[in-house]
């Protein structure tokens, strides 16, 4: 059971070197081309003046990041669930996966930017419009992949589960939705670093509070190193949730083939 | 459904008659096969030659192929609900261990399942070590004996198998022929194979499949289950295996 369960995996040490290489030298490179240039710190700051910025303004990213974090979460809750439960409508109707997939397909169409100014005037510059960007960004992976999944589900499988006598509910539950389990969890995966993107583009149309509203504030105000302070917090997020649904992900799909979450 | 062995209601007999094709290209032309109620019929063919085809269309299940004619229970009546399917490929949920694969049929159908039943079956198989362990720690034998369990476990008046022994070694074979012979005795029982042994040991009756059509062989003399190194037995298997290389060569 040491067998790599997905692309990336290997010993947890070996990866965490890898990417400490990495961030290393893209560090690296920033702090040459910072260096390198003269730029001024207002155009392009340093690595070293960024990470000043962090820590002299750790408190206030912390605060920002928080109400972040909430919307993130809200947001990545609802629109796995929303994602998942339309996987399951459309698997069980032709109908519904012929009127409806087509709408599913326009609404990714539209960019998100162009909606998000409109939603926050239907809904304010609380957190629902910055919740409902999310939704709108992490709804259709998580439902096209879960479907992809239900649909595929191995036909001789649910044709013995047919002979046995089970309705479709019962097949769906008991066969495939574990069968598709990992198509889920595929779908959660790519969700988890879509819906920060989602949070602050909600942030930036209009916010008091939240990390893409400090980065507009630092940005208006020439605090490139702020800016960019924030914008570390922000990705060091993305990383974190990414790593703990591919967590959660890996354990699904270890399910899936061996019936043991661990 | 009283999981009384050996007491089914009156299991019908089964039939399928007419034409089969696959696309444009004929299968088989006018065959005409008939299994009869609470007998063994085994179906005897070279892998490829539509044994498998024949099972499905009788299970009701999407074969792939057209046929032009009627595949049924010779009662007149539905067969779907009254079929226990055992598939080439063992089909196990690699998610269940193996008492919950043998509860699958009854949780799909709404039921109770009677896990009493699932683990007298199998430490009668030789599983009950293992009725905790899921698919994916067994061997392929062992796999394949939980399908066949979880076919005995369904308690339907009629069961089609295909190559239900065919992954076990040759004293596990004839254990589990043995077994599956008094679980499904006064069952209606279709059985496909490409041993001319095992359909000497089982059949009742025993029909080759062949490309040029279908033949009824004459079982070995006795009821069965047969002694498997009896000499009508093998002898049947010689007459069986002749019949099938000829069947090659022509």
């Amino acid at each position: 059971m040491n067998a790599p369960d997905a692309p990336g995996d290997g010993p947890l040490a070996r990866r965490l070197r890898d990417r400490a290489l990495v961030a290393l030298i893209l560090i690296g490179g920033w702090a040459v081309v910072a260096w390198g240039t003269g730029a001024p710190a207002f155009i392009l700051p340093s690595p070293l003046r960024v990470a000043e910025a962090f820590v002299a303004n750790a408190g206030l990213i912390g605060e920002h990041a928080l109400v972040t974090l909430g919307e993130v979460l809200a947001g990545l809750a609802l629109g796995a669930g929303l994602g998942a439960a339309t996987a399951v409508w459309l698997s069980l109707s032709e109908a519904a996966r012929r009127l409806v997939m087509p709408a599913l397909v326009f609404s990714q169409a539209v960019p998100v930017f162009a909606l998000a100014p409109v939603l926050t005037l239907w809904m304010g510059y609380g957190i629902w419009p910055k919740i409902f960007v999310t939704v709108l960004i992490i709804y259709f992976p998580v439902a096209s992949a879960f479907l992809d999944g239900l649909r595929r589900a191995d036909p001789a499988l649910i044709e013995l589960a047919r002979v046995m006598g089970g309705g479709r509910w019962r097949i769906l539950w008991r066969i495939r939705a574990p069968l598709a389990l990992p198509d889920l969890a595929s779908g959660l995966r790519l969700a988890a670093v879509y819906a920060p993107i989602g949070a602050v583009i909600g942030e930036w149309v209009g916010a008091s509070k939240g990390l893409g509203y400090l980065m507009l504030l630092a940005n208006g105000r020439a605090k490139t190193d702020l800016m960019f302070a924030a914008l570390v917090a922000l990705a060091l997020g993305a990383v974190a949730l990414h790593a703990g649904l591919g967590l959660v992900a890996a354990r699904m799909e270890r399910w899936r083939r061996t019936g043991s979450w661990r | 459904m009283s999981g009384d062995p050996g007491a089914p209601a009156a299991p019908p007999g089964l039939r399928l008659n007419g034409t089969l094709r696959f696309g444009a290209q004929v299968l088989f032309r006018d065959i005409a096969l008939s299994a009869p109620a609470a007998s063994w019929t085994c179906l005897l063919g070279d892998s490829g030659v539509g044994k498998s085809t024949v099972l499905r269309l009788l299970a009701g299940i999407d074969a792939g192929a057209t046929l032009d004619g009627e595949a049924g229970a010779d009662d007149g009546a539905a067969l779907e609900g009254r079929i226990a399917w055992m598939a080439q490929s063992d089909l196990l949920a690699d998610w269940l261990d193996l008492t919950g694969n043998l509860a699958l049929g009854a949780k799909l159908r709404g039921e109770a399942p009677d896990l009493t039943r699932a683990a007298a079956l199998l430490d009668r198989m030789g599983l009950g070590p293992h009725a905790h362990k899921t698919p994916h720690m067994l061997s392929g034998g062992m796999r394949q004996r939980a399908a066949l369990a979880r076919a005995i476990m369904e308690d339907r008046p009629v069961a089609l198998l295909d190559e239900p022994f065919a992954a076990l070694d040759l004293r596990t074979r004839a254990a589990m022929q043995d077994l599956a012979f008094a679980e499904f005795a006064g069952r209606t029982v279709l059985h496909v194979t490409h041993d001319p042994h095992e359909a000497a040991r089982l059949g009742h009756r025993i029909l080759v499949l062949t490309r040029a059509g279908l033949v009824e062989a004459e079982p070995p003399a006795g009821p069965p289950i047969r002694d498997a190194a009896a000499p009508e037995v093998l002898e049947t298997q010689a007459r069986l295996t002749r019949m099938l290389l000829d069947e090659a060569r022509a």
